[in-house]
């Protein structure tokens, strides 16, 4: 027989307890809950009943939309072109392969003693842009040729914001070492180059490469509109990369950097042998909040002309045949933008609570 | 350093493996590719626009504009030049970037706390809030504020109205505009008088605190006055301020003061946007004091309400200026979105329709950028020296 | 490829590789047939003139003009790269080379035909500015609009014209500026100004893209000439008569009864402007550059001005556009094209 004298309470507290603690405890408390409770099942009730009872999910026309709730057949109907853009339809398996690899390298990462995780990772991170770049465009292999103008929706979105901070990558750790040099040229150029870009709204980046860089370039020599936003965006975030990096290399104690210089290694060995490996690990949940931020920042780029995800919903919430349906058009892109940026955010966290621990200088 | 170098010749070392003389030349080849770069750039850019035609230069910025502006601080008509457009477009995006900063600093402060707060509810619904709002791009959130929420607003003959004085439509909110009349002075002495009261009285009770260790009822005593001189001023002066109220004229509604609703839709998506980080930050600042400051406050035998002004919030506070500067940053450059929805800023007016009559990219752009960077630098300054102010004391 | 390679090349940039010199010198002409293909620059979808459907084909007129240029130099109407450009980069996008003839709603001016360093090559639609207004306000014509509140797109000589026109009769309005045209009609269907303007071309569109279209309505008046045409960049002559000359074809055509149906027969024509036309007689094709049938393909292959005209924003297309002054001179309406020989 058990003796109960050792065994834990099976609750520490009741619910009325917990209740009366955390709810009530008060007076002030007591009308801020009633209060707030009240406003919740007032205004939750009706969401509920536009997102999922009144709403209509079936149908392929304007017609199966009742009105009274959310028209979702409308993102149904539309989400090819809200995924693809313009990419013909024919092709579309090229990107959903690309969605897959994406998938597959990076899913893994938030899976702990998943096995080769580090090395889907380094396929993430050198061997992605490499399919993407035969995929996404064409050419080699017999894929035929999209042009880049045809490129849309999500995919655009992530393929902006993935270029982006891949390219800002290298930019930033060496913008990063520039502004902790000891030669103070360099370091003034750096700080220069990065306290400008940093200063500047995205937007205007982006407008000075749609509209200004042909201006810069020799004659002859010109982009198209993508590679100009992308020329764009990974000089601007290049900078907020220094800036995250130089946090991480700030963080490595003096120690490290006097030990790598006392066997004999040079400049370059000393960083990127010694000091570079355990300041990236660390500013890991940094570059993934600058990424979250990127991501988000990406939709700018529809007042360049370039139909993102947000473009291409905004261009066809005015479809005529379509009644109303903007509601429905932003809620859609929003979530699927909450749920990138929140599981991203949440991973990071974790992160960060594990890198925590384990390093205090 | 010298001494090194020193070293390095005695040794016989190479120039070439000599670390000062590395350093040297690094430098030099670092400024020589600048140079190099930015001689291309501007040779590019300036054969370029010859061959292509273009105009050079700023006369452009005394040339008739001929186009309106829908909302403007300084006065502005479409027969003014360009260079006014700047000005316009530049005292636009600066009251948008003041009223944000303003309200996301409150709201922020507020959710921050309340996510501490130990009422589980209100804790989590400040949760819920912050990992929503800011998962989700601005530029969505301004959208829906204007499109989704305007399309739902009456139209100016069905406005909504409080006290037939105020109005709310789909264009804009109507406010009524105090217009100081004869005697208006005597209320202005009033508040000028109470303000002065106020800081003597504030003196005092600073020194008889200093003096005996009395505290004084600082609050209440400042509000008491700040409110009943300048009444009393007002009502000796008879009703001294006359209100313009707005009126349905035609299509709209005419006198009074104007809200229009690109403003108000931008001001409140980046001030729950603003907010949302700002009350992390908050959080963050408020939990970074240790539990013992509390502790030993509370030995001291402190009530709550003063331990948390004087000892928990001023260490706080270093620790969150120092983020809230970047977030104020961020919310002065998002304001630019507003050539998303046409609220006629800085960005909007003129690198959007200047830029567009003149065909003048870089002066405009390289005008606009510069505001943009005199605006950042200025904030990173003010907040410097007030980081320098709160800055740990060490003795 | 090439796509693919100037995006690499892009990126390749941004990570420091210094901008090397450029490779240009050639004709635009040579240029082209180099690349095999014609870059043009329309509208980001501007119904009627160059809108996309749903999978990236464009149709419009603004787009028949450029697919004729293909049809003139390739004999493949096909051989067209469109780049959708918003007001505000056209210019630029031109200026640069990274496209070959602005084919875009673009309103000939004294300023851009000077300033710019751009030449018009003609005119492929005659519109005016006009207004939009919603049933409901009462209003029968533009005079009655003081105090009225005006949503227009940015960018556009349009914003200019509107202040003139108010500053003209004296009447005060409140402009609200939009970036896209589709933000434009938003603003107007969710109620945030009374009048919508822009040219009269478009108001018809935008009219179609109200959740009820029959709740506003197109006032009388044109407040603005709106001469849309081509453009391209100055000091190519050649390049510049190509444009001018294929358009010139287009409305020649229709003037001697040429269409894409009947074209072959019609090579068989003894009539000496026809013969000229189509290339049968004569070396017009020569002097220009081009094969010595352009005209055949351009006919036959995209179609005469009337033609283009009745497919894209003619009475039976949503945009339902009468030919107005945009007809024939000898029909009642301004087009008089410079005859071929």
């Amino acid at each position: 027989m058990t003796d109960l004298s050792v065994m834990p309470p099976k609750k520490a507290i009741g619910p009325i307890q917990w209740m009366k603690r955390n709810l009530f405890s008060t007076w002030y408390n007591v009308v801020l809950t009633l209060v707030v409770a009240y406003l919740i099942v007032t205004s939750v009730g009706p969401l509920i009943s536009w997102f999922f009872v009144d709403a209509n999910f079936m149908g392929s026309d304007p017609k199966d939309c009742s009105g009274a709730g959310a028209c979702w057949v409308f993102i149904s109907q539309r989400l090819d072109f809200f995924i693809y853009g313009f990419y013909p339809g024919e092709q579309q398996w090229r990107v959903d392969l690309m969605f897959l690899l994406l998938a597959v390298a990076f899913v893994p990462q938030f899976i702990e003693r998943f096995p080769g995780r580090k090395w889907l990772g380094l396929f993430g991170v050198v061997g992605l842009p490499v399919a993407g770049y035969i995929l996404i465009p064409g050419g080699p292999f017999g894929l035929s040729e999209v042009e880049s103008t045809k490129w849309g929706g999500l995919m655009l979105t992530l393929i902006l914001a993935y270029i982006g901070i891949i390219a800002s990558l290298p930019i930033g750790i060496l913008l990063a070492l520039g502004r902790r040099s000891e030669m103070p040229i360099i370091r003034g150029l750096c700080v220069v180059f990065i306290e400008v870009w940093r200063a500047v709204p995205l937007i205007t980046v982006l407008f000075m490469a749609s509209v200004m860089l042909p201006l810069f370039l020799p004659e002859g020599l010109n982009f198209e509109k993508l590679a100009r936003a992308l020329i764009g965006i990974t000089l601007w975030q290049s900078a907020y990369m220094a800036e995250v990096i130089r946090g991480g290399l700030q963080a490595i104690p003096r120690g490290q950097y006097e030990a790598a210089s006392a066997l004999g290694l040079g400049y370059w060995r000393k960083m990127g042998l010694v000091v570079l490996p355990q300041a990236l690990k660390l500013v890991i949940p940094g570059i993934v909040n600058t990424f979250i931020s990127l991501f988000k920042d990406t939709t700018l780029v529809l007042i360049i002309g370039l139909l993102d995800i947000l473009g291409t919903v905004q261009s066809t919430v005015t479809d005529p045949s379509w009644q109303n349906v903007a509601v429905e058009g932003y809620v859609f892109v929003a979530f699927c933008f909450w749920v990138f940026c929140f599981g991203i955010s949440r991973y990071s966290q974790s992160l960060e609570r594990k890198l925590d621990t384990g390093h205090k200088s | 350093m010298k001494k090194q170098a020193i070293n390095a010749r005695t040794y016989g070392v190479k120039p070439w493996y000599d670390p000062r003389v590395r350093s040297l030349v690094y430098q030099t080849l670092a400024i020589a590719l600048v140079f190099w770069g930015g001689w291309v750039l501007v040779e590019n850019t300036l054969s370029n626009m010859a061959s292509r035609g273009i105009s050079t230069g700023f006369g452009f910025l005394d040339e008739t504009a001929g186009f309106g502006i829908i909302m403007h601080l300084v006065p502005y008509d479409a027969t003014m030049s360009y260079g006014r457009t700047f000005w316009v477009g530049l005292a636009n995006t600066l009251l948008v970037s003041c009223m944000g900063v303003i309200a996301a600093t409150v709201l922020g402060f507020i959710i921050g706390v309340a996510r501490l707060s130990s009422n589980w509810l209100i804790a989590k619904l400040a949760l819920v809030y912050i990992e929503v709002i800011r998962n989700i791009p601005l530029l969505l959130q301004i959208f829906f504020w204007y499109f989704a929420v305007l399309s739902n607003l009456p139209s100016p003959r069905q406005s909504a109205d409080l006290g037939s004085a105020l109005f709310i439509n789909n264009r804009g909110l109507y406010l009524p505009q105090p217009v100081p009349q004869e005697g208006f002075g005597l209320f202005i002495a009033g508040v000028v008088l109470a303000v002065f009261a106020v800081v003597w009285v504030a003196k005092w009770a600073r020194k008889r605190q200093l003096a005996t260790g009395e505290r004084f009822p600082m609050v209440k005593v400042a509000l008491a006055i700040l409110v009943t001189v300048p009444f009393v001023a007002y009502v000796i002066a008879g009703d001294p301020l006359g209100w313009d109220v707005p009126a349905l004229k035609g299509f709209n509604f005419k006198g009074g003061i104007t809200v229009i609703p690109e403003l108000a839709a931008l001001w409140i998506a980046l001030s729950l946007y603003t907010a949302s980080f700002i009350a992390e930050i908050v959080r963050s600042g408020i939990l970074s004091v240790s539990k013992g400051q509390t502790e030993a406050a509370n030995a001291l035998g402190l009530p709550n309400r003063l331990t948390l002004r004087l000892v928990v919030i001023p260490q706080s506070l270093r620790v969150i200026i120092p983020p809230l500067t970047s977030q104020y940053l961020n919310l002065v450059k998002n304001s630019s979105l507003a050539t998303a929805i046409g609220y006629p800023d800085l960005v909007a007016v003129f690198m959007g329709t200047t830029l567009n009559q003149t065909g003048q990219a870089v002066e405009v752009v390289a005008m606009t950028m510069a505001v943009y960077l005199t605006i950042s630098l200025l904030i990173s300054l003010l907040m410097n020296l007030y980081n320098r102010a709160v800055a740990i004391k060490e003795r | 490829m090439r796509k693919a390679k100037s995006i690499a090349l892009g990126v390749a940039l941004a990570l420091g590789a210094t901008v090397a010199s450029g490779v240009m010198a050639a004709t635009t002409l040579e240029n082209v047939m180099e690349k095999g293909r014609l870059q043009c620059g329309v509208t980001t979808g501007l119904p009627g003139f160059s809108q996309p459907d749903e999978k990236g084909n464009w149709t419009g007129i603004d787009v028949d003009t450029c697919r004729a240029m293909a049809a003139a130099i390739f004999g493949d109407p096909k051989a067209v790269d469109f780049t959708p450009l918003t007001a505000k980069e056209r210019f630029t996008a031109l200026q640069s080379g990274e496209i070959d003839v602005l084919s875009r709603n673009t309103t000939w001016t004294l300023t851009r035909d000077v300033s710019l360093g751009l030449n018009f090559a003609g005119v492929n639609y005659y519109d005016g500015q006009g207004f939009l207004v919603s049933k409901d306000i009462g209003v029968n014509d533009a005079a009655e609009l003081d105090g009225a509140t005006v949503c227009i797109q940015a960018g556009t000589t349009t914003e200019l014209n509107l202040a003139d026109y108010f500053r003209a009769k004296s009447m005060e309005f409140k402009p609200i500026v939009f970036d896209t045209s589709e933000q434009t009609v938003q603003g107007f269907a969710a109620g945030r100004c009374d009048v919508l303007t822009s040219d009269r071309s478009q108001l018809a569109a935008l009219r179609s893209k109200l959740a009820d279209p029959s709740s506003a309505k197109i006032l009388p008046n044109t407040i603005s000439k709106e001469p849309l045409g081509p453009v391209v960049r100055q000091g190519d002559d050649q390049w510049f008569n190509i444009v001018k000359w294929v358009l010139s074809v287009q409305i020649n055509a229709e003037e001697l009864g040429v269409t894409s149906s009947n074209a072959d027969d019609m090579l068989k024509s003894d009539n000496p402007s026809i013969q000229r036309l189509l290339g049968t007689d004569g070396d017009m094709g020569a002097k220009l550059g081009l094969p010595a049938d352009f005209g055949y393909k351009v006919v036959s292959l995209v179609g005469n001005y009337g033609e283009i005209y009745d497919r894209n924003v003619g009475p039976d297309t949503p945009l339902g556009l009468d030919r107005g002054i945009n007809a024939l001179w000898n029909d009642g309406g301004i087009l008089y094209a410079p005859p071929v020989r």
